[in-house]
């Protein structure tokens, strides 16, 4: 058991937890966007796998990982928008539309990176390169602390400042709160002569931004190769973060943590004799009980206020 | 009746040229609205309206009203006529023009993003920036409240829409058009949703708005409203304007008489009802909505097998619920229906239809048919365990023939009874919920609204055939706003107001569209003792 | 021309629904076929060989079938959950604990093979019925996200299926993660020899033909369809929807438990699944090409399967990636879903359709 104390309480083991939140933070805050525009965005799961893969050869063909980086935002931004043409202008059952496109994501990353590095599996002979990793002074040398904050991907960091600005943008802007209106109320906006498709059009694209971003980080900062299916599902927890979050960035970005946290203790209990599927079991089975307590809280308030209303 | 005009709006003002000093700010010609379906909703439409007055616009359901309001909120593009803005033609293409011409609106459901504050609710579109990205919070709000301050809106603007009343969300409405420079202002019906006080403050702030100089096109169905604070009302009737005039050279019994004037006279056949047993009695149904209003305030009647009792009404004052909650859509919170003596317990669909309840909803997209399923399988929803083969398989054949029988019986245009439903007309696919629910186990059909919106060959029909089914012994509630309808279908009538009966006449025969006018609109009432005559017949 | 302007609007609709979609595939093919033009010298080749792949040999054609029947398994379940207007994907978590209940029994349960083998694919749909129970009954109960909880109710299922396989039927003696080995005779027999297609097929028959029965013949299709099609309108006549809904969920939660058996026992002699299999996301891909009709159903599988094992021999003959038919899968179900694709031709021939209808007198009073 202390083995097992041991190996969780250990600099290395919170090290570990935000290397691995950082890509489920970014795709969650894309999540929160598209959520609060009115979008159920299953899409990010394909997008930020895309994008993994178009910032590899971007790194290895043009300008290295920065530029790579680069790459992987502008497909996020032009996948996320593809979606969005299928299913508003074409009026394509969105839910429908993502299901395609991650379908699409899965075997066209495979079918290009073959053709490109005649490898079905990964790209690992490509020299692509690796996002830097940033040493923050001051912070470095707190012990302890400094061990597990600093000398983190240069991604990482983006991500963390990424939930302040994510609630910056939905709250403290213009742009926010009409986003926040076209998934509450798009005949408010309509109203006061705001486009809500144009809205959604944006919000779309600010996801693709970190869709993007989250695959870039898998692709040339969590490895430096791109392998088949590597999100493996992340998107979808991403956005089972955001409806646990409530769609809020901040409680969004707790939830991705959590998955991190048991994410990483799958890793760090392979030593021990807990089963690690149980414990890799468990986030999953937390978002659905999360879920429940919310939709209970949200269903019992709602009749509260009712019968308050009824009363007056 | 000297003061009603009865030419050409334009020469009203030459007409009374004691009034000349009044200036016109907005003035309609000609529209003629015709929706894709072939509807006429405006025709010959005519009007003016003098800055800074209110301006009552009043009529039937379906009159036309709303339709012209669009058009002048450029939701809706008429197919001819000319909008006359301080003197100069506008095209009114979208809300946005509409907003930039200084014309806002309120709209009867209010158009609010329940999650924000009152303040984010006004600014939105069009928020107070600072540092060119962020939102100035601090001006938002002050901008909020300095408005509120100057139209005497008492509020708190950071109060969030969804924890606050209707009044207030409605307050928040006419904010938000103030905000955007509206100098013309179009309520729809604004006071439906409104309890007494929140109609007296909305009122006072009416009248403050007038003072500073606003224009307020005020619709509504209510005459006492409008006698109390309008300057002018001009009504319509079957899409068209038919006369402006001021409120104070007028009474209400003059508008009513204007407003319902017959244009078609419909006759359906029937013989005299041939009453029987009591099917359904209801006795003091109270109903509250989700916003805490009382729809139905006490509600009670008997309705008998072999008659046809209609129940008139203004929309809104709770003839909907009252069907919804006979049909066990809604659950009364207060109150019994017993059907052939036998109370009620559940409030369900299923127990209601269970005891020979059969209903052909108003909204019949909604809750009449499955739009993308075939005429057949329409047919049987409320009854497929009657045509069933060892109790689990449809019996195709059977479901066929009896189809085909009542597409033929319904005069159902189609090319076969695999047709989906949403193919259909409106009128075809009202026939076809009709077909359904108009059956011989039918004890009690309570059928709302049931030629609304639909083509006069298709109204007809289904009127007949309501009165076939009475005629067979069904007891009939009938639920409309049409009064040709009311009078000529129904044995007795009923009418609803503010979620009450107010009358009651056994015998319509002799009933006029004047006098149910005058009921519905709340400028008569009846006393107790005869409202109550529904309970106490045999 | 003449004859296509006086058909019924019916059947225009239904005819234009055929036309839409040959002219859906026409568009991913040719999309495709420049993808790949870009990364071979011979893309006419290519493509040619995806269309005869799976009829170059007995064998190939018969991996189609055998590819088929998981699919039109997944189909079937997904079709009766979406019927009844539920986006449940946890058809894929029910295939998965499907396959791995019967691998057990296969393994542990004495008695005569025969009815072993009854018993496990039985035990299998129960266990899926389960499964799919979950994001129905929450969604009934508190109107959870269905999609979201089956997402990640697949999840759970994997981790918590692999947990129950290591404890109780990993072989620690095999090189790779398999368990044990199923007792012989718990197998369905194969049908072709040198081939794998297994009498599975014939289980598949059945399921198509119950569930085509089901959905259209009898009463409980019957409120189903409606409950699915408009909810308020199945309430208000009466129709008790949570508890169509429900069933709906434990029906489509069987058929892809029992799927998930058919090809563990079919194709599989260890259980040896370290992966979701994605037949969820099949099942839902087979809806749209099959539009939903469960008749359909093992036609778009075998569209499909085709497809996949024609792509397969591209690979091997001309070395494009077979991944490209998931582009061509993606490509026909955007487009074959998009509403508003043509919806602007079509609109003008029903229009000119009614109009002639009317002339001719077709619709009279």
């Amino acid at each position: 058991m202390s083995q097992v104390f041991e190996s969780i309480f250990s600099t290395g083991f919170f090290f570990s937890v935000i290397r691995v939140a950082t890509p489920l933070i970014l795709a969650s805050m894309g999540a929160v966007i598209t959520s609060n525009a009115g979008i159920t965005n299953i899409g990010i799961e394909g997008v930020m796998l895309v994008s993994a893969l178009t910032g590899v050869f971007a790194s290895a063909y043009g300008f290295g990982p920065w530029f790579g980086l680069l790459i992987s935002i502008i497909t996020g931004v032009l996948c996320s928008l593809a979606i969005g043409y299928v299913s508003m202008s074409l009026k394509a059952d969105s839910a429908l539309t993502c299901i395609a496109f991650n379908t699409m994501a899965v075997g066209g990353t495979v079918y290009f990176m073959y053709a490109v590095v005649k490898d079905k599996g990964t790209t690992i002979a490509l020299n692509s390169g690796k996002l830097p990793s940033l040493e923050i002074p001051l912070i470095k040398d707190i012990p302890v602390l400094g061990e597990i904050l600093s000398n983190h991907n240069v991604v990482s960091y983006m991500a963390l400042v990424m939930i302040f600005v994510v609630y910056v943008l939905l709250y403290k802007t213009p742009l926010g709160l009409r986003i926040r209106s076209a998934g509450k109320a798009p005949n408010a906006l309509s109203s006061v002569g705001v486009s809500f498709l144009k809205t959604r059009y944006i919000a779309l694209g600010i996801s693709g931004v970190l869709g993007g971003m989250a695959g870039a980080f898998m692709s040339m900062g969590y490895v430096t190769w791109f392998s088949k299916n590597m999100t493996a599902g992340r998107g979808f927890i991403a956005l089972a973060a955001d409806a646990m979050g409530n769609s809020t960035p901040l409680g969004a970005a707790l939830s991705a943590m959590l998955f991190a946290i048991a994410e990483a203790l799958s890793y760090a209990l392979q030593i021990t004799t807990i089963s690690p599927e149980l414990v890799q079991m468990l986030p999953y089975a937390v978002t659905i009980l999360g879920l429940i307590i919310y939709s209970v809280k949200k269903s019992s308030s709602d009749k509260k206020k009712r019968e308050q209303l009824a009363k007056n | 009746m000297s003061s009603y005009y009865k030419g050409h709006p334009q020469n009203l003002v030459k007409d009374i040229g004691y009034r000349m000093k009044e200036k016109v700010i907005l003035k309609v010609e000609n529209i003629l609205k015709v929706y894709p379906n072939g509807i006429v909703a405006n025709r010959n439409v005519n009007f003016e309206v003098y800055e800074g007055e209110i301006h009552a616009l009043i009529g039937e359901n379906g009159a036309g009203k709303s339709t012209l309001m669009k058009i002048l909120f450029g939701i809706e593009t008429p197919e001819e006529g000319r909008i006359i803005l301080n003197g100069e033609e506008v095209k009114i293409e979208n809300s946005k023009k509409a907003i930039g011409l200084g014309i806002g609106m309120v709209h009867q459901h209010f158009m609010l993003v329940d999650s924000l504050t009152i303040a984010e609710n006004i600014a939105l579109g069009n928020e107070p920036k600072k540092r060119g990205l962020f939102i100035d919070k601090a001006k938002m709000i002050k901008q909020a409240e300095e408005y509120a301050k100057k139209y005497n809106f008492k509020i708190n603007v950071t109060d969030k829409i969804e924890d606050v009343s209707v009044g207030v969300k409605q307050k928040t409405e006419i904010l938000k058009a103030l905000v955007r420079g509206a100098k013309v202002l179009i309520l729809d019906e604004p006071t439906a949703v409104l309890t007494p006080q929140e109609t007296r403050e909305l009122f006072a702030e009416l009248k403050t708005l007038k003072k500073q100089g606003h224009t307020i096109i005020f619709i509504s169905h209510k005459l006492n409203e409008i006698m109390e604070i309008c300057d002018r009302v001009t009504i319509m009737r079957h899409g068209t304007t038919v006369e402006t005039c001021y409120v104070k050279d007028t009474n209400p019994q003059e508008i009513s008489n204007k407003m319902v004037g017959r244009e078609i006279v419909l006759h359906v056949d029937k013989k005299p009802a041939k009453r029987g047993e009591v099917c359904l009695e209801a006795n003091n149904l109270v109903y509250v909505n989700g916003i805490g209003k009382k729809m139905l305030d006490g509600v009670s009647l008997k309705l008998r097998r072999g008659e046809i009792l209609s129940v008139a009404g203004v929309e809104g004052n709770g003839q909907a619920e009252l069907a919804e909650v006979l049909t066990g859509m809604k659950v009364p919170i207060n109150g019994t229906i017993k059907i052939l003596g036998k109370e009620i317990k559940t409030f369900t669909p299923a127990t209601m239809r269970g005891n020979k309840v059969t209903y052909i909803p108003e909204d019949r997209m909604r809750n009449g048919c499955a739009a993308k399923l075939s005429i057949m399988d329409n047919l049987f929803t409320d009854k497929i365990e009657k045509y069933l083969k060892l109790k689990i398989f449809l019996d195709r054949k059977k479901m066929k023939k009896q189809s085909e029988e009542l597409v033929k019986d319904f005069k159902v245009k189609c090319s076969s009874i695999n047709n989906q439903v949403q193919v259909l007309s409106g009128g075809n696919i009202q026939k076809v919920v009709a077909a359904r629910e108009l059956t011989e186990e039918a004890q009690i059909i309570i059928a709302e609204q049931p030629t609304r919106g639909i083509d006069a060959g298709a109204s007809e029909l289904i009127r007949r055939k309501i009165v076939e089914y009475r005629d067979k012994g069904a007891a009939v509630l009938l639920i409309s706003a049409d009064l040709n309808e009311v009078l000529e279908l129904s044995d007795s009538a009923i009418v609803m107001h503010n979620g009450r009966i107010n009358a009651y006449f056994k015998d319509t025969s002799t009933l006029t569209e004047e006098e149910l006018g005058y009921y519905m609109l709340g400028v008569k009432n009846q006393s107790e003792e005869e409202v109550n005559a529904i309970l106490c017949e045999k | 021309m003449r004859k296509v302007t006086k058909m019924s609007v019916n059947r225009f609709n239904t005819w234009f629904e055929v036309l839409r979609f040959l002219i859906a595939i026409f568009i991913a093919f040719a999309i495709s076929f420049i993808i790949m033009s870009f990364s071979t010298d011979s893309p006419f080749a290519a493509i040619g060989n995806l269309f005869i792949g799976p009829l170059t040999s007995v064998r190939r054609f018969s991996t189609v079938l055998e590819m088929m029947i998981p699919l039109t398994f997944a189909g079937l379940a997904v079709n009766v959950m979406f019927k009844a207007n539920q986006f449940n994907l946890s058809a894929e978590g029910a295939f998965f604990m499907g396959a791995l209940i019967s691998a057990i029994l296969a393994i542990y349960m004495p008695g005569q093979a025969k009815l072993v083998l009854i018993i496990a694919i039985i035990a299998a749909g129960i266990v899926g019925s389960l499964v799919c129970a979950i994001p129905g009954a929450l969604k009934i109960k508190w109107n959870c996200s269905e999609m979201v909880v089956s997402l990640m109710l697949n999840y759970v299922m994997l981790y918590f299926g692999t947990y129950i396989f290591n404890q109780v039927a990993r072989d620690p003696n095999s090189a790779y993660k398999a368990s044990y080995k199923f007792r012989t005779g718990v197998g369905l027999s194969n049908i072709i020899p040198k081939t794998r297609l297994h009498s599975g097929i014939f289980i598949m028959i059945a399921f198509v033909i119950l569930t085509y029965i089901f959905m259209y013949k009898t009463k409980w299709g019957y409120k189903l369809r409606m409950t699915g099609s408009n909810i308020h309108f199945a309430k208000c006549a009466g129709i008790g929807v949570s508890g169509v809904i429900m069933s709906s969920q434990l029906i489509g939660g069987f058929i892809a438990g029992v799927g998930g058996s058919v090809e563990m026992l079919g194709m599989y002699t260890r259980f040896q699944w370290s992966a979701l299999p994605g037949y969820g996301f099949d099942g839902v891909i087979l809806n749209i090409i099959a539009k939903e009709n469960p008749a359909f159903i093992p036609v778009a599988a075998f569209f499909v399967a085709y497809l996949r094992i024609g792509a397969d021999y591209m690979y091997k003959q001309s070395d494009v990636a077979a991944e490209i038919v998931s582009i061509i899968e993606g490509l026909v179900i955007v487009l074959v879903a998009a509403t508003a694709f043509l919806a602007k031709f079509r609109h003008r021939m029903t229009t000119k359709v009614s109009k002639n209808m009317l002339e001719a007198g077709g619709a009279k009073e």
